[in-house]
């Protein structure tokens, strides 16, 4: 195995960790009780899949790292998610929208692997495919719930869509650990755009910005998200529960 | 000696208590090595918390039982389906209040309520208590009940 395959699981793996931080800040904030839920439990799939990618990181690595100490104990510049899922929640229409845009080039690149991929890349890709399908149904519909929706909702998740769409970018930026990212924005497009026209959402014109959270250069918020995730960790080093 | 299978099947899901690990499918593969048994075993969901209590429940059991080494390990490939619960725990599952999945490549358009079987239902979240359910309500008898996702 070589080591931008090991890049790549790291990127799997710190995408799910990170979006399921995010997302289980929601926990006894959620706007109702059944939201609240959703979120916990999607968070918990993430969690448990970046389990599996980061395990995965840390025995192609052969450093003898497993997924705890990958997770606990890497600084920010050493973290490959994309910067697309360390941004702040903001409203539940952001958290909604952000996670429409995420669930759905999962399915299509864990789709892909599943199929494409070999060995442990593609049996976790396989498992993690069934669960991303179920995220997209449920924050596919509450886009079009907001989109649709009053003129308050519908404002307030143009102005997430607006604000997120530039992050996208990053995730279909090929390099030497993702050659073929390039070639997903099609099929990720194909799941996006009827689904944001059905939610009376306009896609904001293309800019030439572009994030590089899966190269390590994060934007300043992911810092506050690993200082809370690893506090316990840095300040007992080997914790256990 | 008794048999490990044996064994495992009277080991039931911590979150699901009327129905075992073999029914759901949980388990993939026993295997007699030579200093003891080794235990293959499926995660439903990949963060379902649950399979840390099963992983420690078959340990303990079938040391239990006089195997000396017992050795638990965790398959990913193939990923576990909801389509190989057993008929039978199917049953199991609608007595003790839970919808049971229907065929994965069939999403059923309307999910019969397990208590007075009335087609008439409406979904209220995509998830529900755990992981591997989401949340209804009959709309005759009113009561609200769980599904099993078909996954």
């Amino acid at each position: 195995m070589t080591s931008s395959t090991c890049e790549f699981a790291l990127r799997m793996g710190d995408n799910a960790l990170i979006l399921g931080q995010r997302l289980a800040e929601w926990l006894g904030h959620g706007p109702q009780l059944e939201e609240d839920i959703a979120s916990a439990n999607i968070a918990l799939d993430l969690i448990g899949q970046a389990r599996l990618w980061l395990s995965l990181a840390g025995r192609l690595e052969g450093g003898g790292r497993d997924e705890d100490a990958l997770a606990y104990g890497r600084d920010q510049h050493e973290f490959r998610n994309c910067t697309l899922v360390e941004l702040p929640n903001g409203d539940y229409a952001f958290t909604i929208v952000r996670r429409m845009l995420f669930d759905a080039y999962q399915r299509v690149l864990l789709g892909r692997l599943a199929e494409g991929a070999e060995g442990d890349i593609a049996a976790i890709a396989a498992k993690s495919k069934k669960e991303a399908d179920y995220h997209w149904r449920h924050s596919a519909d509450w886009t079009l719930r907001f989109g649709d929706g009053t003129e308050e909702s519908h404002r307030r998740a143009q102005a997430a869509l607006d604000g997120l769409w530039g992050y996208t970018h990053e995730l279909f930026a090929p390099d030497a650990a993702d050659p073929d990212a390039g070639s997903l924005r099609g099929p990720w497009l194909e799941l996006v755009e009827p689904a944001l026209k059905e939610a009376t959402l306009v896609i904001p014109a293309d800019t030439a910005f572009m994030s590089a959270g899966k190269r390590g250069v994060h934007s300043e918020h992911l810092g506050y998200v690993l200082a809370e995730m690893q506090f316990l960790q840095r300040a007992y080093p080997g914790a256990r529960w | 000696m008794v048999d490990a299978w044996q064994i495992l099947s009277g080991i039931t899901d911590p979150e699901i208590p009327v129905v075992s690990i073999t029914e759901l499918g949980i388990v993939r593969e026993v295997t007699l090595v030579v200093d003891g048994i080794e235990v293959a075993i499926t995660p439903t969901y990949s963060g379902c918390p649950a399979i840390h209590m099963i992983e420690e429940e078959i340990v303990d059991r079938l040391q239990q039982a006089g195997y000396a080494e017992v050795r638990v390990k965790t398959v990913l490939a193939p990923a576990w389906s909801t389509d190989w619960i057993a008929p039978a725990a199917r049953d199991k599952l609608k007595d003790f209040g839970i919808a049971p999945p229907g065929r994965v490549n069939l999403f059923p358009r309307s999910v019969v309520c397990p208590r007075c079987g009335a087609a008439r239902t409406e979904r209220l979240s995509e998830f529900g208590s755990t992981a591997c359910k989401a949340h209804y309500r009959c709309l005759e008898c009113l009561e609200p009940f769980d599904f099993f996702k078909p996954l």
